[in-house]
């Protein structure tokens, strides 16, 4: 099990350095739009043109017909790649004849470049939120677990409640209750909070639990003879105990936080066109057409599937998951510890 | 027993309740209202603007309209929707129906797929379990919105099957014009079938992959218990300790997220149905959502808050009749 967990990493490590070396690794601009070349096919790079090899070239794509999107490749002439100039590490040498490697959008643009620039937007949304998730979760599950009582059961109510509701319909009326039209940076703050408040109650509960018992642990009753006040027991000895189900939870909630940024983005609910993000690219994709004619324009789905593929690879390794029973499919929004429907035994 | 059914009753009539009024008043409380969002905001005539306000009862303050919504609603009388101008029970039957269709139909295919892979794959280690294992990971990474775009994707691609939609419009027009009796309703049937396994697959796929890992994952477990080592001592073949000794406690942590599962139905089948065209409550619910449809919003809220409630009513039922023990104390 230890190489799946060595690929999930190694999978989530390059997609991270992608979307950070964003504006060097992309060969064109997030939203340069190239009029003749709209939903042209991906331009592969290659080697040997008229039998003689060369240091890597495109052929430029020729638009055949404007109504059916058709382009052929232009043979003719190689256009040669350029590296490590103008601060790319590659690109065409001609403006008119840029590389694509996955091919153009609706307006002309790179879906390559586009998809490492949307990885910052879906990635660093995801990880906010999952942020955010985690620190309410903690918060209120330690508070829950330390205080008992009337507090624990209102506060474990709620989240089972939250847990019951499915949460892409929870997710879409509280986006919907907000105005539609908005600036980017808003969406992304109002998207982050209410992926927080989604999901936080996966956490808590775990937290929850981990605290109740650890409560009575030698260890956690010595802190508290020696005078350990209330916040301290919590820091210091309880909390460090669920560091393991926190980092377990961390895998789980993001990629299911990039698939509903891509559920809210698609429906025309979230980041909207000139803002590059997986889930306004998949607009694209929005009808049977463009996604039968050009394939390529299902790249971000691809790119959300490796990356839940990562998490799931390293979920799928973690040592004792099993035992700590916390084990949820990512994006699947399921917890199968979460018995609240359950008859009390 | 009677006093745990009138809990479980309570508990699901106060979901629907809470869960409806809460979208109701939400969408109620955000900016723009029905008549905005029907005239667009810029430029639109604010006069006609407010006549279709007050003819609507727009006009009112939230508080009053709630609890005009909510006297009716308590004689199961949801309104009017405004976007359709058509009662909102009757829209919500005929797309709940749909819904319905795809979950149960999901929910069908995931548990026979799921469950025997799961202990094929839990109780013994070959190549063949490390492909299904494999496989699994693979379509856990594939959620619903992804996975009803691949398989239009191929769908379209081969031609096999139809991309979009619950009935192709020949059908739909046949029918129409009253292809009478049991040949136009076998031919509807017929139709909706070609129709449903994309929406079916792409549902229920990342279903199957979950229930398969959650019971390999018990299974495995369970083989390990002593009760498991005394039926091997006492002679019983390897098939019947595991397909009945073994599978029946292993099973029990599964059939406890049953009703869970209904949620995640719901949640995936959204998506599902934006892709394919289905026309079930996802749809619905979006465009309530988008036109500021009060009534139609909260509507659809209840009737999913209903499906959650009777999806963890079977659940439980399904439970209590498998484990004793849950007999005893219910």
């Amino acid at each position: 099990m230890q190489l799946t967990r060595i690929v999930g990493v190694t999978i989530l490590v390059v997609v991270g350095l992608g979307a950070i070396a964003a504006p060097v690794l992309a060969p064109n601009a997030a939203d340069a739009r190239f009029r003749n070349l709209l939903y042209a096919p991906p331009t592969w790079p290659h080697l040997v043109h008229d039998g003689d090899v060369r240091t890597g070239f495109i052929y430029r794509w020729r638009l055949v017909s404007r109504l059916e999107q058709r382009y052929e490749q232009d043979r003719s002439q190689a256009v040669p790649l350029t590296w490590f100039s103008g601060g790319k590490l590659v690109r065409s040498s001609m403006s008119s004849a840029p590389l694509m490697l996955l091919g153009a959008d609706s307006f002309g643009r790179d879906i390559f470049g586009r998809l490492l620039f949307g990885a910052r937007t879906s990635l660093g949304l995801a990880v906010t939120a999952t942020l955010g998730a985690l620190l309410i979760g903690t918060l209120i599950g330690a508070v829950a677990g330390v205080a008992g009582h009337a507090i624990d059961e209102l506060l474990m109510r709620l989240a089972e409640l939250m847990i019951v509701l499915p949460t892409v319909y929870v997710v879409l009326v509280l986006r919907a209750a907000l105005p539609l039209e908005l600036a980017p940076s808003i969406v992304f703050m109002l998207m982050v909070a209410i992926f927080a408040a989604v999901g936080w109650p996966f956490v808590a509960r775990g937290v929850r639990g981990i605290v109740a018992s650890e409560k009575r642990r030698e260890y956690a009753v010595a802190a508290q003879s020696l005078g350990a006040g209330r916040p301290r027991l919590m820091f210091r000895h309880l909390l460090p105990a669920c560091a393991g189900f926190i980092a377990v939870q961390a895998t789980l909630l993001v990629p299911a936080f990039i698939v509903a940024e891509a559920t809210l983005s698609y429906v025309g609910l979230g980041f909207s066109d000139p803002v590059a993000s997986w889930g306004s690219m998949l607009r694209d994709a929005s009808d049977v057409v463009a996604i039968t004619e050009f394939p390529w324009t299902l790249a971000p789905a691809g790119a959300i599937f490796v990356v839940t593929l990562g998490f799931n690879l390293i979920v799928q390794s973690h040592p004792g998951i099993s035992e700590a029973g916390s084990w949820r499919p990512a994006a699947c929004g399921l917890n199968p510890e979460s018995r609240e429907l359950k008859p009390e035994a | 027993m009677a006093r745990y059914l009138v809990r479980r009753l309570t508990f699901a009539v106060l979901l629907v309740f809470c869960v409806s009024s809460l979208a109701l008043l939400l969408v109620g409380l955000a900016p723009g209202d029905y008549a905005s969002e029907l005239f667009g905001g810029i430029g639109a005539n604010p006069a006609l603007v407010a006549a279709t306000r007050a003819s609507d009862g727009l006009d009112r303050p939230l508080g009053q309209q709630y609890a005009v919504w909510l006297g009716r609603a308590a004689r199961l009388d949801f309104g009017n929707s405004l976007l359709y101008r058509r009662p909102v029970t009757e829209l919500i039957r005929q797309r709940a129906m749909n819904t319905a269709l795809l979950a149960i139909g999901a929910l069908l295919v995931a548990t026979v797929l799921g469950l025997p892979l799961g202990v094929l794959t839990g109780s013994r280690r070959n190549g063949g379990t490390a492909l299904v294992r494999m496989t699994s990971i693979l379509l856990l990474s594939v959620p619903p919105l992804l996975m009803s775009l691949l398989l239009v994707f191929l769908a379209s691609r081969t031609g096999w099957l139809p991309v979009g939609g619950m009935t192709s419009a020949a059908t739909e027009s046949g029918f129409g014009l009253g292809t009478s009796g049991f040949s136009g309703w076998t031919m509807w049937a017929r139709d909706v079938a070609w129709h449903l396994p994309v929406p079916v697959l792409a549902l229920a796929l990342p279903i199957s992959a979950m229930l398969e890992r959650l019971l390999a994952q018990s299974i495995e477990d369970t083989i390990g218990a002593p009760f498991i080592l005394c039926a091997e001592a006492r002679g019983l073949s390897r098939r019947r300790l595991l397909w009945r000794h073994a599978l029946r406690v292993a099973l029990h942590p599964i059939l406890s997220i049953y009703g869970l599962i209904i949620g995640t139905l719901l949640s995936g089948s959204f998506m599902v149905e934006i892709i394919t065209a289905w026309p079930g409550l996802g749809r619905l619910t979006y465009d309530a959502l988008r036109g500021r449809d009060v009534y139609l919003v909260a509507g659809c809220a209840a009737a999913g808050a209903l499906f959650l409630a009777i999806g963890s009513l079977i659940a439980d039922a399904v439970q209590v009749a498998v484990d004793p023990r849950l007999r005893e104390s219910a």
